[in-house]
């Protein structure tokens, strides 16, 4: 052993200094763990953060204030005509004998206090009304107790959002009008329940009865047509370039093609729709059949790829095994290999689709950004989506949209769970390990 | 009657062959006569000869009066509408259409209601046309098919190699999916470049296109709307990367640990859970980012002095970096579970700590499959529309500044394109060149990130 030279360590001195440096290590090693844990402790605080603060707000969404008054069903001022019919009781009085029966709780005094009076129940009472008679024409000439929707400014009032303690002039509602709110509250007209409206109303500007009904239908109707073209396209060209796609250059192209199409912006799509659907094939705008186009353009990649992830999962033990008892080739596709595959298939293409249901920018593009009341009863009728629904819903200025806003979120996200769920559980119940 | 009943009864008629064809193959069959193939295919056979051509001129038709006919009611459109400066066919065409279906509110102007009566006859005639053609085909090709049935025809290879080319047509339509793409925005794009020079559009330094109205209206002014993108891009790439600086920390992190530290049943939690992430739609991270993070931002900035736009990048960009950790976790994760067992043996042969292990041996393996995820990740935020469009406003500023508002390039193509545009004007065609800068950039990135995927895989495979 060489003693001059200091480079050189016995097994003792370098076991001593390895054991000096093993406690840093294992500190460093600690510390690296340490910020695993804080980066996924960071990620799932942030969605918890983000289910928090659209739950707490969607939730209260779901419920409104209404009001309750005892009307009487004038038979004459309802109905005019006398023949029931939707145009006779739509030019009769229904909201003046609202206006009246509200009167008779509050008590104004003069013109500017019953001004202020009308400002409490929403616009829509009076087709409430007509569509109780058209329901029921019994009803006419009693009195009856009805609950009305309060506008979204009293409702916003009596949540705590426009507070009592700010000045008249900053506030949206004046003193009179809380003052009267004050008047029903202390009579016990005033309840709090769960929407009528939410899920059963379509697009309103008022807040107070606007819903997603309109907007649900649409994303359905929308998500059908996805399905029907992108479901089938998605597993015949699976199906063709797994089996019977040549090593070519076409083929490659094809391949290329379609990741690329998986990476373009959703939005490019939507200039698709726009410049070839409606610009040259002339289709009409703000229909669920071109937004169901789009849509199937865009999830088609993701489909054709697992697709034919999941025909490449089935073992050739099992072609081989058709093939050996005489089939041919597109019978041992159709009745082995296709049937072994369809889970992964149909979960590609469930993750697709919640894909297309959540997707915005594309339809804002073709026109399902148009206010539409009616809702749609075909896909060829203008409608408009959930996600576009909700956007559009997130600009206006209202108190109470802010909440059916994320009510509709709440919906969205409830059927995203499920598809999710719908997708898991299958691949669940029939992956089968070979 | 209509396009749908018209579709049905085309089923019906191909059912009805089938019916006719596998009856005959049965008769066949039961005289004793050993048949090439299994009845229902000759059944099948007939069936495919008849609605392929029939559905084939069904769709053709469907299309192209469309097309026709909104070229050809253009000659009912008043000449003073055809000229004016804001014409815009889409327009027009809506307004027909809606007269069409009898919606319409007041008083409709003489020429929609002459046109939408020659669109509904034109429509009728069409229809008529379309029944005719696609009704006979299916009964006459149908027909042909069925005398084709023999002892000896072979009908089960026919069968398939008629399945085996519509497969095969299929898979074309991913191509046309993209030739469609470039075509809807390269024309558009070369007529916004006749318009305003490229130079002008990809150096210019201030973006706005909001006067070109003023412009046209004969204000005087010329040259008043602007398009140069770079404040656009600028915007991008600030969101962008702030959206890098939370999601790659995370989601790296998140790989590491969860590839190596995690056992089974925390992996099986957190992997799904930080995968919810993506799954989440876009427009509720943009509403999320508006409604409350700008406005927590807004308020900690005051809080320390510092002034914070309410439409900051900083809020969009923070919202979209949370929405991009999983596509940075995930596959950094498989990366990582992708480099071979071997090699972490062989660090810890030497004594290494799982620390050493990791930075020393798995990143550097896991490197090229990472930066694969990372470029990923950006050609995602570049690509990302609702976020930006509900939590970054529309502000063009250039600005570095993650304080400020700024506006990104999928933010503008959404509010130029969006509700009623004039195709002719440089507004609208400017969309089109955004959109094309746009493609290509995520195409690079794209292009990029897979290839690197490609030869990492090639190294341990």
């Amino acid at each position: 052993m060489n003693k001059n030279n200091s480079k050189m360590l016995t097994a003792d001195e370098a076991s001593k200094i390895v054991a000096s440096s093993v406690i840093r290590r294992r500190k460093k090693n600690a510390r690296l763990k340490t910020y695993g844990r804080i980066a996924i402790g960071l990620a799932v605080s942030f969605l918890i953060f983000l289910f928090v603060s659209i739950f707490s707000k969607g939730i209260p969404g779901f419920f409104q204030y209404y009001v309750t008054l005892d009307v009487y069903l004038d038979r004459d001022r309802l109905d005019p005509k006398g023949d029931l019919s939707p145009e006779s009781l739509y030019n009769g009085d229904a909201r003046s004998i609202v206006l009246e029966s509200l009167y008779k709780v509050i008590k104004p005094k003069g013109r500017k206090e019953k001004k202020a009076a009308k400002k409490i129940i929403s616009s829509n009472a009076d087709v409430r009304i007509s569509k109780m008679v058209l329901d029921d024409p019994n009803i006419l000439g009693k009195i009856i107790p009805i609950t009305f929707a309060v506008d979204d400014d009293i409702d916003s009032f009596l949540r705590g959002y426009i507070k009592r303690e700010t000045p008249s002039s900053e506030r949206r509602i004046n003193d009179k009008v809380i003052k009267f709110v004050d008047k029903l509250s202390a009579e016990n007209k005033i309840s709090y329940k769960f929407s009528d409206y939410i899920l059963t109303g379509s697009a309103s500007r008022s807040p107070e009865i606007a819903g997603i009904k309109g907007a649900f239908i649409g994303s359905m109707l929308t998500l059908a047509v996805c399905f029907i073209i992108a479901f089938p396209l998605g597993v015949a060209t699976a199906v063709y370039l797994e089996e019977f796609a040549p090593k070519n250059k076409i083929t490659e192209i094809i391949e290329v093609n379609i990741n690329n199409l998986a990476a373009v912006p959703s939005v490019v799509f939507g200039i698709l729709g726009l410049a070839i659907f409606i610009g040259i094939f002339g289709m009409p705008r703000s229909i669920p059949l071109l937004g169901g186009m789009v849509l199937a353009l865009m999830t088609l990649p993701t489909i054709i790829i697992s697709s034919r992830a999941a025909i490449r999962a089935v073992p050739p033990s099992i072609k081989d095994a058709a093939y050996g008892i005489g089939a041919s080739k597109l019978q041992t596709i159709f009745h082995h290999v296709l049937p072994l595959a369809m889970p992964g298939m149909l979960t590609g293409t469930i993750i697709g689709m919640a894909q297309a249901l959540g997707e915005t920018a594309p339809l804002l593009m073709i026109g399902m950004v148009a206010f539409i009341v009616d809702i749609p009863g075909g896909v060829t009728d203008p409608g408009t989506v959930l996600p576009v629904q909700i956007f559009m819903w997130a600009d206006f200025a209202e108190r109470m949209f802010i909440q059916k806003t994320s009510s509709a979120i709440i919906v969205l996200l409830v059927f995203l769970i499920l598809m999710n769920a719908a997708a898991v559980i299958l691949r669940k119940r029939l992956e089968r390990r070979w | 009657m209509n396009e749908y009943t018209l579709l049905i009864l085309l089923l019906l008629i191909s059912l009805l062959w089938f019916y006719f064809g596998n009856k005959t193959a049965l008769s066949l069959k039961n005289k004793q006569l050993k048949l090439n193939s299994l009845p229902h295919y000759y059944g099948m056979y007939v069936a495919l000869y008849s609605i392929i051509p029939s559905l084939f001129s069904y769709l053709l038709i469907l299309v192209f009066d469309g097309i026709l006919f909104s070229n050809l009611i253009m000659e009912f459109v008043p000449k003073e509408i055809l000229n004016s400066p804001d014409f815009n066919k889409i327009i027009v065409l809506a307004q027909i259409d809606n007269a069409v279906r009898g919606i319409y509110f007041g008083e409709q102007p003489d020429w929609v209601t002459v046109a939408s009566n020659q669109m509904i006859e034109w429509n009728n005639q069409s229809l008529i046309l379309n029944f005719f053609c696609s009704i006979s085909l299916a009964l006459g090709i149908g027909y042909l098919g069925f005398k084709n049935i023999h002892q000896e025809f072979r009908s089960r290879n026919s069968v398939e190699k008629i399945i085996i080319s519509l497969l095969g047509l299929s898979s074309i339509i991913a191509i046309l999916t993209t030739i469609g793409i470039v075509f809807s925005v390269i024309f558009e794009s070369l007529r916004f470049f006749a318009i305003i020079p490229a130079s002008e559009f990809l150096f210019g330094l201030t973006w706005n296109p909001q006067f070109e109205g003023a412009e046209r209206a004969g204000s005087g002014q010329e040259g008043l709307a602007t398009y140069g993108s770079v404040p656009l891009f600028v915007g991008t790439f600030l969101i962008s990367l702030i959206a890098l600086c939370v999601s790659v920390p995370i989601g790296l992190f998140s790989a590491v640990y969860l590839s190596e530290y995690a056992n089974k049943k925390e992996r099986s939690i957190f992997k799904p859970l930080l995968e919810i992430l993506a799954g989440i739609p876009t427009v509720v991270y943009g509403f999320f980012a508006a409604l409350t993070v700008a406005p927590l931002m807004r308020n900690g900035g005051s809080l320390i002095g510092l002034d914070v736009a309410s439409e900051s990048a900083l809020a969009a960009g923070f919202v979209m970096g949370i929405m991009i950790i999983p596509f940075i976790s995930s596959l950094s994760d498989d990366v990582i579970n992708a480099v071979p067992q071997s090699l972490r043996d062989a660090g810890y042969g030497l004594g290494s700590t799982k620390n050493e292990v990791i930075t020393n041996v798995i990143i550097p393996a896991a490197l090229p499959g990472i930066i694969a995820s990372i470029i990923l990740a950006v050609s995602r935020a570049i690509g990302e529309t609702m976020i930006v469009v509900m939590a970054a406003g529309l502000a063009a500023n250039l600005s570095f500044n993650p304080l400020d508002a700024v506006t990104t390039v999928t933010a503008q193509i959404v509010t130029i394109l969006v509700g009623d545009q004039e195709f002719e004007s440089a507004k609208t065609l400017s969309a089109f060149a955004l959109a094309l800068t746009l493609i290509v950039i995520t195409l690079i990135l794209n292009f990029y990130a897979l290839h690197v995927v490609k030869k990492y895989r090639e190294q341990y495979e």
